[in-house]
């Protein structure tokens, strides 16, 4: 049991310092409101034609993004969709994205 | 009555236990305790699934659905107007099963007591839980309609809102029709359930009659003083691909039906048709009336937007079509399945001992055939706002296709697989 003891205090510190501030399940939150059409944990179905995000790597995931806002990349609606989330809502997300197999 | 023992359950559970593993400082502290869903459509599926996964198997979830499998109603447009079956819509409970260790219960929930926190069902056995969560979709209110209140009338004169029994039924009916009948839709005023859907049905079903019967026609009686979805869309396809088949009437609502004649009662009026298909008015599903929890205009469940908790009752809360709804939000599957999300997290923080996410954001997307392969959509996000309480449109964000296209038609197909299975499997 010793070695959890680091991990409960720094778990401790951290909830404190967090008090009001975001919830720490945000990014997974806002993820899951794109699973919809893109697979649970961004795992789209195998042959459902809709891109999966599980594992595509940050930066690639905010620059797509960013084309779809500036109408860079075309769409047919993720260029409406983007523009409802902020900018950091879109990092959490894309950072989610990256972390799933 | 006897409750079911907790213990009993647990063993059911821990087939699940597996996929539990050691949590880091992520959600405080670990969430346990039961959740009992009632249904098990869009909204219900989705949190039961999403509170097993979020707890890595830590919290235990009892879902109760009175029927034996989920029939989507989305896509049933498609088996009225002749292009899929009721088998491509049909999907069993295995997976919430197996894979996430849900117990699927089929009963009925005939009373919920929110002091004692327990629900009863028709079979005779009450559950007890810690939190619960309603998601029953629609009933209807036959008293709008008189002479549809009794179950004869109701299997002559359909409504097909519920995908089941009813949507083979008007698929049978418009077969058996002679070519040159009228089929006739009646919408109520809204809010209704899937606000593009019944103009959808109209437009397959006026595919249907353009290809096998061309002297057809179909009417739409709509209560609303105009087209209440994507108007553009859904009127340029009925003048481009359906001139002659399909006329609009608005501020046309039904007030009763002559059921012996298929002919529909409006204030002034009467229409006949020779297949009638009546979408009364509806309100929240009969167990949200019988909890005794706070409801809206008598119809809809007034809820707390950070948990989608009951704002009279604390520990049930309420998804899906149930819901008095947010500004411009629409009663749909891919609302219900986003209500499931952020009540799934909420619970989760609550069961816990934190507060829920204070920032939940939810979005919506309906895609509705407008022939057997061109696609119109509709789309929106909305996010919480703290000064009204409740999640807003996002101003500039969402919107509807540029025009009917085949590769929408793709892409809904897509919608349909993704989201059955972030709910189901
Ligand atoms: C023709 C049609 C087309 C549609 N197309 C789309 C679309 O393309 N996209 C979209 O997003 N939405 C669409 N919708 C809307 C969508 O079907 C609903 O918004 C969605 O089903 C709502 O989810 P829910 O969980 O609130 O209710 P439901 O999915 O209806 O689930 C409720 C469940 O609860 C069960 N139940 C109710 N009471 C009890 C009880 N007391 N005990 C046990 N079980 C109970 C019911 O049997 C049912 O299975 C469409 C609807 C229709 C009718």
């Amino acid at each position: 049991m010793k070695m959890f003891v680091p991990l409960a205090a720094a778990c401790l510190l951290a909830s404190a310092s967090a008090a009001h501030a975001a919830d720490p399940n945000l990014g997974r939150n806002l993820a899951a409101t794109c699973a919809n059409c893109h697979g649970t944990n961004g795992n789209a179905v195998k042959g459902s034609g809709i891109d999966g995000l599980a594992g595509i790597p940050k930066d690639k995931t905010l620059q797509k993004l960013a084309d779809f806002r500036s109408g860079d990349k075309p769409a047919s609606i993720m260029h409406q969709i983007v523009k409802g989330y902020t900018d950091a809502q879109l990092d959490l997300i894309a950072t989610y994205f990256a972390a799933q197999k | 009555m006897m409750l079911m023992k907790r213990r009993d359950f647990l063993k059911v559970g821990a087939a699940a236990g597996a996929m539990a593993s050691l949590y880091g400082c992520a959600g405080g502290g670990k969430a346990s305790g039961h959740v009992v869903v009632v249904g098990g459509g869009y909204g219900g599926a989705t949190v039961a699934k999403y509170l097993r996964m979020w707890s890595e198997g830590g919290v235990q979830v009892t879902l109760i659905e009175r029927n034996p499998t989920f029939i989507s109603c989305p896509i049933s447009n498609l088996v009225i107007g002749g292009q899929k079956t009721m088998e491509d819509i049909t999907i069993s409970y295995e997976g919430l099963r197996n894979k996430w260790g849900v117990r699927v219960i089929q009963d009925d929930v005939v009373a919920v007591d929110a002091t004692k926190r327990t629900v009863s069902l028709k079979g005779g056995s009450a559950l007890s839980y810690d939190r619960l969560v309603l998601s029953p979709g629609v009933d209807f209110m036959w008293d709008e309609i008189p002479a549809l209140k009794g179950a004869e009338a109701q299997s002559k004169v359909l409504h097909a809102w519920k995908a089941g029994p009813q949507t083979v039924a008007l698929r049978k009916q418009l077969e058996s029709m002679k070519d040159g009948g009228v089929y006739a839709i009646s919408i109520p005023k809204a809010p209704y359930r899937c606000p593009p859907g019944p103009y959808e049905r109209a437009c397959l079903v006026a595919n249907y009659f353009k290809q096998s019967k061309p002297k057809s026609k179909v009417v739409i009686l709509d209560a609303n003083e105009d087209v209440m979805s994507k108007k553009g869309l859904f009127t340029k396809a009925w003048s481009d691909l359906y001139k002659g088949i399909v006329e609009y009437r608005n501020n046309s609502e039904v007030k009763d039906v002559e059921v012996g004649s298929n002919t529909a009662v409006l204030e002034f009026d009467k229409f006949k048709a020779d297949v009638l298909n009546i979408i009364p008015p509806h309100r929240a599903g009969d167990i949200a009336h019988k909890s005794g929890i706070k409801l809206v205009n008598n119809r809809w469940v007034d809820i707390n937007w950070l948990s989608m908790e009951s704002t009279s009752t604390p520990g049930i809360h309420v998804l899906g079509d149930a819901i008095f709804p947010a500004p411009t939000m629409p009663k749909s599957g891919h609302m219900a399945n986003q209500h499931g999300k952020l009540a799934a997290a909420a619970i989760l923080n609550m069961l816990s001992g934190q507060e829920p996410n204070p920032e939940p954001v939810v979005m919506n997307t309906c895609y509705s055939f407008v022939d057997s392969k061109n696609v119109i959509h509709v789309s929106s996000v909305h996010q919480y706002d703290a000064a009204t309480k409740t999640v807003q449109p996002v101003k500039g964000a969402g919107g509807v296709s540029a025009a009917r296209n085949e590769l929408e038609g793709k892409v809904a197909l897509g919608w349909a697989q993704n989201i059955w299975a972030d709910m189901l499997a």
